[in-house]
């Protein structure tokens, strides 16, 4: 549960630190609620984001004694006054909260106090299920704590749900776009209204039609701060379904894919990091690191194309030597001591330095083998438009190989939209070989994944054009010092991000074609901001002519975005012409594994 | 002469002054009425009195009036109850009409009757004989002595609750006077017994008092206490009057009015004098035993305010008060404060003498002070000509200062201009300056809302700039709830009128109006209106409550707030008692419908597969059932299930699935031999898990089989096979598979697989059959890097040679690096 100050929230264009202020003062007013000691039961996911939020110390601060992970046994004889729950409104959740309860009544009288808290929303599907159980009447109180978007980073929210994409285009159930919709009223509230609203999808018109609505709602009790955010970008993950399938290259991109980034942090082998000369006689455990931007060489790295961090790494070797050899150049008392004062943080650089080594040489040895390349190398080719319309031997090798299901059916996604749509006989075949290499249950997956329009049967085609309007496919590309946003997949800029890019300049009404060939309608309102709280020197007409000044826009993603799609987006905001900064948030940070995970079927899956 | 009504009080001065010539609808001889009046210039109430008129009691019940503070009747009821002994308002103005059983009945100030509620049992069965209604630190409270002499109390009529006061010791005859004292926070009773002062709380405690008292007394037989609660006066039998602190730790005098007879009425005018009333005669006392009489020429009622005492008569009503100091030291005569100077100054500039000019240099350096002076003591004039005169010194005062703050002066302005409004005649609310800051704007507001005064409430919300959401919307919503109670109205028209009203007024709860509506039985009025709400989780519930099914299903739809579409769905639920019904209703609207079977796919999986049976949606019942046979524990039901299935995509037209669901029954039946042939698991192993254990198990027979039934492709037949012997080390099998035809995987992927099995030997006899093209590449995979480079220089291909020269220099090999860097020289030199 540590987490990082948030000094590094507050460093952005907008404070974010602010937000997570809001959520502490908000979670410390529910717990506050009964007084004595506490026990807190969470749901296993929400630690994570919790962490992010309010630290153990807070919680101490507040009488909170201990905390314990909800499962089918959780409470432990304690003797504390209160004992809360923190969890998402499941039904499953509250199975096991009801079993607890239950087995806490067969061991007779207690004083303690039982309170449920529901993250982010009470649930009457929830509360009922647990009257039907029997143990609502146990709860004293009953709280939700409406934490929506966890602040990531100075530019980045997630909200950390994961089944959105599942949920909106399989199940038809938008109850996360309801969350979506209620956390970007509480971002207004904080840092005013935002003018210009933008959105491409169905879901995203869900979305605004619903903050329209809550606007309504509020009935003219409007926050009176000057907007801070000037544009809302709203994209379904939907519209560019292609980007999260191919394979990150940018460095946070390539952990991310490769061991898996959950709530900033990241578990590693343990052996990379203890000295050589002490191997350990039995294996250790993971070991975790928090990678966000208070790290100054992880927020140098962390974006740039994995084959641009080796010169990165020594060139900062290289200086750190250099600042410690100046101790022996220090002659006189007063330049001692300005070295002396610079060590605690020269220190701090060496550490990084020596972490970022080691996990860039992690993702070096995922890197090089064959699989990689090969599996790459094809994916190259599907977004050039070669090679789309027959079985590709190297998918079929694969099967037969049994490589790891997302794997399999991240390419043929791939292939299928690079292709706009399979033809049947050849969709059938895959379909065929997965079904016999991986178990007949998959045939449900496939079915879903047809469904989503992630798999799908060739229609009209679009692929061609799109990649042609938006210069998808950049030949030319400059990992290390790259000069457009392309360099994130080495040669593909994401479409998602072409979208942003476009908006910002020279605008929508220049890509018109393709944004008609993309799914779902286009969105385009304007919020009326009361005169006396609008910024100076811009008028309503030239919302993206060159002031000189700096615009911010929030570019929401539902159903998830990838690291590289964020890594470009803050290099469209560090280009000299670009007077775009922007904030990004998401219902989840995904890639394309994370994202296909949750079409397969319950039983037991290996995680890659 | 301002000063002419001014009377002098030791060093104070206190004044009369008119509010209001009454109009009392008529004649009226208030002698003859039970008289109620709310304070802050609050509403008059009276009820024919039948002991004071003398009559004979008969049976017709009394009438009760409500007027305004000018006397202008408000609002008229025959009383059909109890038996009224007293009438009384609380903080909100509601009527409270007291009963000698003890029960209270609150009406609004249009006497609608609201609620009742009782004093208890006692009260109840032993009748009142007192009673008292003061304001407590909750509200509004009222206390009740029974006829046993016990005092029930409750602190806020809002929330009645009956506490029994402790009993006074011995006391066996009606104390000779009582009175409430709020202190710390806590209602207690001061109860005199003769000349015996006791202090009694609701924790059963009682405690004598002692007040420090100089004149012989033998009982004490009124007593007031003062608007703020901090002061008491007290009259004893030998006419004196006792001025001290509440908790009667002080004494401010003892004054003797040399009157044996019980004054009609004991008050205090604000904090600074006791009145003393008896019949048309009053004294006003002063702390320091400084006294005025007062004369009036018929019967008067008091009522203590904040900052005075007004004086309510047949003809007058009159407001006694303590000149207040600013506007003593600008009209005192012979006044020398800047005030006064400057009010001098500005009648001689009206007159364009230049005297005005000798006045302003008098007290240029106290300017400022002259023109707060003026503005203040504008806020204590009732006369709206006054006002202007000092607001004119004070605004010419205001041209000689350069950075003087504008505030001060525009409030005044404002304020006084809302003060004079409601004092006019029609309003009657006689409330002074001092008072409104007490009472604040909002109070006001909702003052005139509850005498339906809504239009002069917006004006005034408009005019001090109130936001909408908190002035003009409120009083609109609460028109709108007025409105809705008249019956006579068309319900179309009004729905209209209120829509048109309010729709643009921020933070109207329209919910809250239908709710009313609904409350008068105006169904459709309510729902006419309730459209208008854009709050969907008040709008929701309101509709259900109605019946009003689906309407509040696509409300909470569009909404999009899953929650409030699950309330619908399950009060729908269990309303309909149909299935069948409640399936077609919310079949409408595909989001309840899907969210409805995502409720069930979690609660009861069977009731999804029904509900897509009912709608023909033969591929989602399809896998529903392939998802449940998984959960089938007998391994025909699991049979049945997918033949199930398959007859479900055969209707859905879903050759493909029926065909692989066909394959799977086939598969698992095959697994079912196995199982029971070798006494290893099979089931639920995919065909190529399968394929892969049985040639593990060298049945090689069984693979072939299933090779051939399964049309499994000649590739990755090879590849898996290759894979499943290299993994059980059957290298001679491998090989002979490899010898068996012509491979349609090439000799590389044998390389491969050995290598991943960490057979270099193994690996090796491959490598000598791949194609040359593949061959460095394999030399490399087995890590023959020597033999590499070499081949890479035969069949000179550079490229190939830098592969090698690269993965030498990774495993840093010197020896080999300078090897290859030769043969580089050699192939280019060739060249």
């Amino acid at each position: 549960m540590a987490a990082a100050g948030p000094a590094h929230l507050s460093s952005g264009k907008i404070n974010l630190g602010v937000l997570r202020d809001h959520y502490r003062r908000e979670l410390i007013e529910c717990i506050d609620k009964c007084t004595g000691t506490k026990a807190l039961v969470w749901d296993d996911a929400l630690t994570g984001p919790f962490g992010l939020v309010a630290e153990y110390s807070l919680l101490k601060d507040h009488e909170v004694e201990k905390m314990f992970p909800l499962g089918p046994k959780t409470l432990q004889a304690s003797n504390v006054q209160n004992i809360i729950f923190l969890t998402r409104p499941k039904l499953k959740l509250m199975e096991l909260i009801a079993q607890n309860l239950l087995n806490e009544d067969h061991k007779g009288p207690q004083r303690t106090e039982f309170h449920l808290i529901f993250v982010p929303r009470k649930s009457l599907l929830c509360e009922k299920k647990l009257k039907e159980m029997g143990v609502f009447g146990t709860f004293t109180s009953v709280e939700e704590f409406s934490l929506e978007l966890i602040p990531f980073d100075n530019d980045l929210l997630s909200m950390e749900i994961d089944t959105t994409f599942r949920e909106c285009y399989l199940e038809n159930d938008f109850t996360t776009m309801f969350y979506v919709a209620q956390s970007i009223m509480t971002l207004q509230a904080l840092y005013g209204i935002i003018p210009y609203i933008y959105g491409k999808g169905d879901c995203a018109k869900h979305v605004v039609e619903m903050m329209r609505r809550m606007k309504g709602e509020l009935g003219g009790r409007e926050p009176q701060i000057t907007p801070q955010i000037d544009n809302l970008l709203i994209l379904d993950r939907n519209v560019d379904l292609l980007t999260p399938l191919l394979t990150q290259l940018t460095y946070e991109g390539l952990i991310d894919e490769t061991f898996g980034l959950n709530n900033t942090s990241v578990k590693l082998p343990a052996e990379k990091f203890i000295p050589k000369n002490q191997k350990p006689d039995e294996p250790l455990e993971p070991k975790k690191f928090i990678l966000n931007s208070s790290d100054e060489l992880y927020a140098d790295l962390r974006d740039k194309n994995f084959n641009a961090v080796g010169s990165i790494v020594s060139k900062k070797a290289k200086a750190i030597t250099l600042e410690f050899d100046e101790r022996h150049q220090a002659k006189t008392v007063g330049e001692m001591k300005q070295f002396v004062t610079k060590l605690p943080h020269l220190q701090k650089a060496r550490e990084s330095l020596t972490t970022q080594t080691s996990i860039a040489e992690l993702v070096k040895e995922a890197t090089n083998s064959d699989g990689f390349m090969e599996t790459l190398r094809c994916q190259q080719d599907f977004t050039n438009g070669l090679e789309t319309d027959k079985i590709h031997p190297y998918i079929e090798e694969c099967i037969a190989k049994k490589d790891s299901i997302t794997k399999i059916l991240r390419l043929i996604c791939i292939q299928s939209y690079c292709n706009d749509g399979l033809k049947p006989k050849i969709l059938e075949y895959y379909k065929r070989e997965i079904i016999q290499a991986y178990g007949f249950e998959h045939m449900i997956t496939l079915m879903n994944l047809e469904k989503t329009g992630l798999l799908k049967i060739h229609g009209i085609r679009t692929y061609a054009i799109i990649r042609k309007s938006l210069k998808l496919i950049v030949d030319d590309v400059n990992e290390q010092v790259p000069n457009d946003i392309s360099y994130v997949y080495s040669g593909y800029a994401p479409l998602s991000i072409r979208l942003a890019q476009y908006l910002a300049r020279p605008g929508w009404r220049s890509i018109t074609e393709v944004l008609n060939l993309l799914p779902g309608p286009k969105v385009e309102e304007i919020q009326q901001i009361p005169v006396a709280l609008r910024k100076r020197r811009n008028s309503i007409t030239s919302s993206h002519s060159s002031t000189g000044e700096q615009r911010v826009t929030l570019v929401f993603f539902l159903g998830g975005v990838t690291y590289a799609e964020i890594a470009a987006l803050r290099f469209l905001a560090q280009q000299d012409e670009g007077h775009t900064e922007y904030i990004i948030a998401s219902t989840k940070i995904v890639t394309g594994d994370t994202l296909l995970l949750d079409f397969l079927p319950l039983t037991p899956i290996t995680p890659p | 002469m301002a000063t002419a009504d001014w009377n002098p009080l030791g060093n104070v001065y206190y004044r009369n002054v008119e509010l209001y010539q009454m109009d009392w609808n008529g004649l009226l001889e208030l002698n003859q009425y039970m008289i109620a009046a709310a304070p802050y210039g609050g509403p008059i109430a009276l009820m024919k009195d039948d002991k004071k008129t003398g009559r004979v009691s008969t049976n017709v019940k009394p009438i009760i009036n409500v007027y305004n503070a000018a006397g202008k009747p408000l609002s008229q009821l025959r009383w059909n109850s109890g038996n009224v002994v007293h009438l009384g308002w609380s903080n909100t103005e509601e009527l409270l009409c007291i009963q000698d059983n003890g029960v209270i009945l609150v009406y609004d100030i249009a006497l609608n009757f609201k609620r009742t509620f009782g004093m208890g049992q006692e009260a109840k069965e032993m009748k009142i004989l007192d009673w008292k209604v003061f304001s407590s630190f909750q509200g509004t409270g009222i206390a009740v002595m029974t006829t046993s002499y016990r005092i029930y109390l409750i602190n806020n009529v809002d929330d009645p609750r009956v506490r029994k006061l402790a009993e006074v010791p011995d006391l066996n005859s009606a104390p000779s006077s009582w009175t409430i004292l709020n202190l710390d926070r806590q209602s207690r009773a001061l109860v005199a017994k003769d000349a015996q002062l006791f202090l009694v709380d609701h924790g059963g405690q009682y405690q004598e008092q002692f007040p420090e008292l100089a004149s012989p007394v033998t009982a004490f037989i009124e007593m007031a206490v003062s608007f703020n609660n901090k002061l008491l006066a007290m009259f004893t039998d030998k006419g004196v009057i006792w001025i001290g602190s509440s908790d009667l730790k002080k004494v401010y005098c003892e004054f003797n009015t040399k009157a044996s007879q019980r004054p009609q009425q004991l008050a205090w005018s604000g904090v600074g004098a006791v009145v003393a009333l008896w019949d048309k005669l009053c004294i006003v006392v002063g702390p320091e035993k400084d006294w005025i009489k007062y004369n009036f020429e018929s019967f008067v009622y008091l009522v203590q305010e904040e900052d005075g005492l007004r004086i309510i008569g047949n003809e007058l009503h009159q407001f006694l008060q303590k000149v207040p100091d600013v506007t003593e030291q600008i009209f005192k005569i012979g006044s020398m404060e800047p005030g006064a100077m400057l009010y001098e100054a500005s009648k001689e500039f009206s007159r364009r003498s230049q005297k005005a000019d000798e006045y302003i240099r008098m007290i240029k350096d106290k300017l400022d002070v002259a023109v707060d002076q003026c503005i203040q003591a504008a806020g204590h004039e009732i006369e709206p000509s006054k006002q202007k005169a000092l607001l004119r010194a004070a605004s010419f005062g205001k041209c000689f200062l350069t950075d003087y703050r504008p505030e001060a002066f525009v409030d005044m302005c404002q304020m006084l201009r809302v003060l004079n409004q409601v004092r006019q005649f029609s309003v009657g609310i006689p409330l002074t300056y001092t008072q409104l800051n007490h009472l604040s704007v909002p109070v006001l507001i909702d003052r005139l809302v509850l005498r339906k005064l809504f239009c002069l409430a917006i004006r005034i919300c408009h005019y001090l700039k109130i936001p909408d959401a908190e002035g003009a919307s409120r009083i609109l919503a609460h028109w709108a709830c007025y409105k809705v109670q008249q019956k006579h109205e068309d319900e179309e028209q009004l729905a209209r009128s209120i829509s048109q009203k309010l729709l643009d007024a921020p933070g109207v709860s329209f919910s809250e109006i239908a709710s009313q509506a609904l409350e008068q039985g105006r169904k459709q009025l309510a729902i006419k209106l309730l459209d208008y709400e854009p709050k969907a989780s008040e709008q929701v519930p309101l509709l259900l409550k109605m019946d009003q099914n689906n309407t509040a299903l696509s409300k909470a739809v569009d909404s999009g707030d899953t929650d409030l579409v699950y309330t619908v769905l399950l009060t729908m639920k269990d309303k309909i008692s149909n299935m069948g019904e409640f399936f077609m209703a919310i079949r409408q609207m595909p989001i309840a419908y899907s969210l409805y079977i995502q409720y069930c796919r979690q609660q009861n999986p069977k009731l999804v597969e029904d509900l897509y049976y009912q709608e023909d949606n033969f591929l989602a019942e399809g896998n529903c059932k392939v998802v449940s046979s998984y959960s089938e524990e007998m391994f025909e039901d699991r049979i049945r299930k997918l033949e199930a299935a398959i007859t479900c995509y055969q209707k859905a037209k879903m050759e493909f699935a029926s065909k692989q669901t066909e394959d799977q029954i086939k598969l698992l039946k095959i697994q079912r031999k196995l199982e029971d042939e070798s006494n290893k698991t099979y089931i639920d192993m995919s065909l190529h898990d399968t394929m892969y254990k049985l040639t593990q198990n060298g049945n090689h027979k069984m693979t072939e089989q299933l090779r051939k039934d399964f049309k499994v492709p000649d590739k990755r037949f090879w590849l898996l096979r290759m894979e499943a012997l290299a993994e059980s080390s059957d290298w001679t099998e491998l090989e002979r598979f490899s010898k068996s035809k012509k491979p349609p995987v090439g000799m590389e992927a044998f390389v491969d697989v050995c290598m991943k099995y960490y057979n270099r030997t193994e690996a090796m006899k491959y490598v000598n059959r791949v194609t040359p093209d593949q061959k460095v590449k394999c030399l490399v995979k087995v890590g023959n890097l020597k033999e590499a480079a070499d081949s890479a220089l035969e069949s000179r291909n550079e490229d190939s040679l830098n592969i090698v020269l690269s993965k030498a220099i990774q495993s840093n090999n010197k020896q080999l690096i300078e090897t290859i860097r030769d043969y580089k020289i050699r192939l280019n030199t060739k060249k």
